[in-house]
C-alpha cells in the first residue's frame, strides 16, 4: 500500500462516517404532516383517465342528460351546444381545425371522453362546482357526445360502455417537437447587419382599435 | 447629433401636441406644473408635517402612481372569473414584478382559502398517503428561487398581427418574483414514490380545481411547493396560501390554491392539457405537452403606453426571459430587424428569470422600428413573427414568442405594428 493510501483511505473513512445527516443519499423523513385516510382521498379523488381509472359508479342516458343539460347547461353553451354569447361552443366545428377559422369543440377537437367527463365533474357548471350526482355525470357527458353525433340517442354511458366511445380527433394530438421541427432557432450566431431587404410595415394595431381605452384616454399634453 | 436633450414643459407639449390624440391605455398624461412647489417657492410638504408612523400599517404605493395598475380586456372573455388582467409592464423596472401588479388569471374566480382549513394531499402511486397543514408546509426546510411566470397565451391575440396597442396587453402575462416554498422533490420523499410512477396531475382547490399533468423527472428536478412571493405571503390571486412553482414552464401549470397531489403512471389528459393549452397547428393537429417557454424579450419603454417625451438622449428598457436557461444575451434593431446591436443587460441574470436590458441612444425624431431579440444559453434565438408563423401558421394561440416590433413616430407616440 502505498504512503498516500495509507492516509487518504482513513481519512475518507472518516469524512464518510462525520457526514452530516444532510448529505445521506437515503431521503430523510421528517415526520410532518400526517397520513391521509381513505375516506379522505375519497373525497376529492376526483380525477378521471382516458381509460376510465377514476371513473364513479353510474350511469346516465342521453335522454335523461338532455333534462339536466337544458337546465344547467343550455343557458351559457346554447340549446344545440352552439355557444350562446361568448360561452365556449360544445358542438359543430366538423371539419374546421385545418381552416383559418377553427372552431374546438368536444366533437371536433377534445380527444378522449375523460376530458368531457372529468372536467364537467370538477368544474360545471360554471359556479355550482362539483354538485351533479355521478348519475347526472354520466347523463350530461352522453348528452353533449350525442349533441356531436358521436353517440345515438339510446346511448347510456357508463363504466362498461365507457370505451365504446370513439372520438373523432383522438388522434389529432402529436407530443411537442419544438426541438426537431424549430431547430432552425438555436444559432450560435445570428445574423447582426445587413440581415434583410428594406423594411415595410404591414399592419396597425391602431387600425384594427381593440385596444380598451385607447380612445378615452387623455392624450399625451393637456 | 448633439444637440442637448430639450426637456421644458412647454416644448414638449408642442412635441407631443402634433399626435393625432390616440394615446393607448394607461400612458402617463403630461400636467402643467404648480408653481407655487418649484423654486425659488417652498413646497407644500416641506412646510407641513406628514402622516406619522402607523397610519400607513400596510404602505401603498404613492397616490401620484394610481395608473400602474392591472388592466383587462373586457371583449376577450365571457365573465371575468374565467379571464385575465395584465401586468402595467411599460410601469415598471428591473427584474422583480410587485406583488400587487403580478398579472391574474383565474379559471373560477380567486379562490379565498382560510389558511387554517389548508390542507395539501399527496397520494397516488405512493408508499405513505399524506396531507400537509400550511404550518407542516412552513416547518420543513425551504428555498428561495426567482423565477419567471409566463401564461402559455401571452401575445396570443397578435397571431394574426397587430391587434392591442400596449405592451401590457402584447406582453403582460408575465411576472417574475421571489419564491419561498418547500421542493417538491422533498415532499414527494416523504410520501415515497412507487417504482413505476412517471407522471403527477396537481389540482387546485379553486372553483375550477384546475388540474395539470407534470411529468415527474421535472417535479424531482426544480419544482416547488410556494406558499411566499417577494417575502409574503402569496396574494390571494396567485393562489394563497401555496402554488405550485414550475420553473421555465407555461404559467398554466403553476396550479394555484393547490389542493392535491396524486401520483400515477401516465398523463392525464385533462380539460386544460387538451381542449386548451394545446397548438393547433396549419395543417390541423396540435402539438400537445409543449411545455418549456421559448426565450422571449419585449421593449417595455418606449412602447404605446409608454411615448417618449423629449428627444434626445433615450434609454430603451426591456425585459427578456426563456424557460430552458439563462438569458444569454439580448439584440435590439432600430430598422425592424435590418441591423441589430447586442442590448447591455443590466441586474441579476438567473435560471428561468426575467432579466432587464438597456440600449441607450440619440433620437432626433426620426421613425424607429424598435424590436429586441433574446438569446438563452441553449443557443435559441427568439423568431420572428413571421418565421414561427411558417413553421405554425396562425391558429395555435398559445407559444408566441415572436420577435415584437414598435413603431416609434416623429411625435414620439409608439404604435404596435407588424412588418413584412
Amino acid at each position: 500500500m502505498s504512503r498516500w493510501a495509507k492516509f487518504a483511505l482513513p481519512l475518507l473513512l472518516l469524512l464518510v462516517l462525520a457526514a452530516p445527516a444532510w448529505t445521506q443519499e437515503k431521503p430523510r423523513n421528517y415526520g410532518i404532516g400526517r397520513a391521509a385516510t381513505p375516506a379522505e382521498i375519497a373525497g376529492w379523488d376526483i380525477d378521471v383517465r382516458p381509460d376510465g381509472q377514476g371513473a364513479p359508479p353510474g350511469h346516465g342516458s342521453v335522454k335523461a342528460g338532455e333534462q339536466v343539460y337544458m337546465d344547467k347547461c343550455a343557458g351559457c353553451h346554447g340549446e344545440f351546444g352552439e355557444s350562446a354569447g361568448r360561452w365556449p361552443a360544445l358542438a359543430q366545428g366538423k371539419g374546421t381545425l385545418a381552416t383559418n377559422d377553427p372552431v374546438k369543440t368536444v366533437g371536433s377537437y377534445f380527444p378522449y371522453v375523460s376530458v368531457v367527463f372529468d372536467y364537467i365533474r370538477r368544474a360545471m357548471p360554471f359556479g355550482d362546482s362539483e354538485s351533479l350526482t355521478n348519475d347526472e355525470l354520466y347523463a350530461v357527458t352522453a348528452y353533449v357526445l350525442n349533441l356531436n353525433d358521436i353517440v345515438d340517442d339510446k346511448f347510456v354511458l357508463s363504466k362498461e360502455t365507457w370505451n365504446q366511445v370513439k372520438m373523432p380527433n383522438r388522434n389529432g394530438f402529436y407530443d411537442d417537437d419544438r426541438k426537431t421541427s424549430e431547430k432552425a432557432f438555436w444559432n450560435a450566431s445570428p445574423c447582426m447587419k445587413d440581415c434583410r431587404g428594406p423594411v415595410k410595415i404591414t399592419g396597425h394595431a391602431l387600425a384594427i382599435d381593440v385596444t380598451p381605452d385607447s380612445k378615452t384616454q387623455k392624450h399625451g399634453v393637456e | 447629433m448633439n444637440k442637448p436633450p430639450d426637456t421644458t414643459r412647454a416644448s414638449r407639449r408642442k412635441f407631443l401636441a402634433g399626435a393625432a390624440g390616440i394615446v393607448a391605455a394607461g400612458a402617463t398624461a403630461a400636467r402643467a406644473d404648480n408653481a407655487k412647489n418649484l423654486p425659488p417657492n417652498v413646497a407644500d410638504w416641506t412646510r407641513n408635517l406628514g402622516d406619522g408612523v402607523g397610519v400607513r400599517p400596510y404602505g401603498h404605493p404613492s397616490a401620484f402612481e394610481k395608473d400602474v395598475i392591472r388592466r383587462t380586456v373586457p371583449w376577450l372573455t365571457a365573465t371575468p372569473e374565467s379571464s385575465v388582467a395584465f401586468t402595467p409592464l411599460h410601469e415598471l423596472d428591473g427584474i422583480i414584478t410587485p406583488n400587487g401588479l403580478c398579472f391574474e388569471r383565474h379559471h373560477g374566480g380567486i379562490a379565498e382559502v382560510d389558511p387554517h382549513d389548508y390542507r395539501l394531499m399527496l397520494h397516488g402511486m405512493v408508499d405513505r398517503p399524506l396531507i400537509f397543514t400550511l404550518e407542516d408546509l412552513k416547518r420543513l426546510p425551504r428555498v428561495n428561487k426567482i423565477y419567471f411566470l409566463e401564461c402559455a397565451a401571452n401575445t396570443g391575440m397578435e397571431w394574426r398581427g397587430a391587434q392591442l396597442n400596449g405592451c401590457q396587453y402584447t406582453h403582460g402575462m408575465v411576472h417574475c418574483v421571489q419564491y419561498t416554498g418547500v421542493p417538491l422533490k422533498l415532499l414527494l420523499e416523504q410520501a415515497g414514490l412507487k417504482p413505476n410512477a412517471k407522471w403527477l396531475l396537481a389540482e387546485g382547490g379553486d372553483a375550477a380545481a384546475m388540474t395539470r399533468s407534470v411529468p415527474l423527472a421535472k417535479a424531482l428536478d426544480d419544482c416547488m411547493v410556494a406558499y411566499r412571493m417577494n417575502g409574503e405571503m402569496l396574494r390571494p390571486e396567485q393562489g394563497y396560501p401555496a402554488r405550485l412553482v414550475v420553473p421555465g414552464w407555461e404559467g398554466n401549470l403553476w396550479v394555484k390554491w393547490l389542493r392535491r397531489i396524486k401520483i400515477g403512471d401516465e398523463p392525464w389528459y385533462t380539460r386544460e392539457e387538451t381542449s386548451k393549452y394545446s397548438d393547433l397547428m396549419e395543417n390541423g393537429k396540435a402539438r400537445k405537452f409543449t411545455f418549456e417557454m421559448d426565450a422571449k424579450s419585449v421593449i417595455t419603454s418606449p412602447s404605446p403606453q409608454a411615448p417618449v417625451r423629449a428627444k434626445g438622449f433615450t434609454v430603451i428598457s426591456g425585459l427578456a426571459w426563456s424557460g430552458r436557461g439563462k438569458v444569454k444575451r439580448v439584440d435590439i434593431s432600430l430598422d425592424g430587424g435590418r441591423n441589430w446591436r447586442t442590448a447591455r443587460i443590466d441586474g441579476p441574470v438567473f435560471d428561468k428569470a426575467c432579466v432587464r436590458f438597456y440600449a441607450e441612444i440619440e433620437w432626433n425624431g426620426e421613425t424607429l422600428l424598435l424590436q429586441s431579440r433574446a438569446m438563452d444559453e441553449t443557443g435559441y434565438v427568439q423568431p420572428s413573427k413571421n418565421d414561427l408563423r411558417k413553421i405554425r401558421g396562425v391558429n395555435s394561440i398559445y407559444h408566441n414568442n415572436g420577435i415584437q416590433t414598435w413603431a416609434l413616430k416623429p411625435s414620439g407616440e409608439v404604435e404596435n405594428v407588424e412588418v413584412g
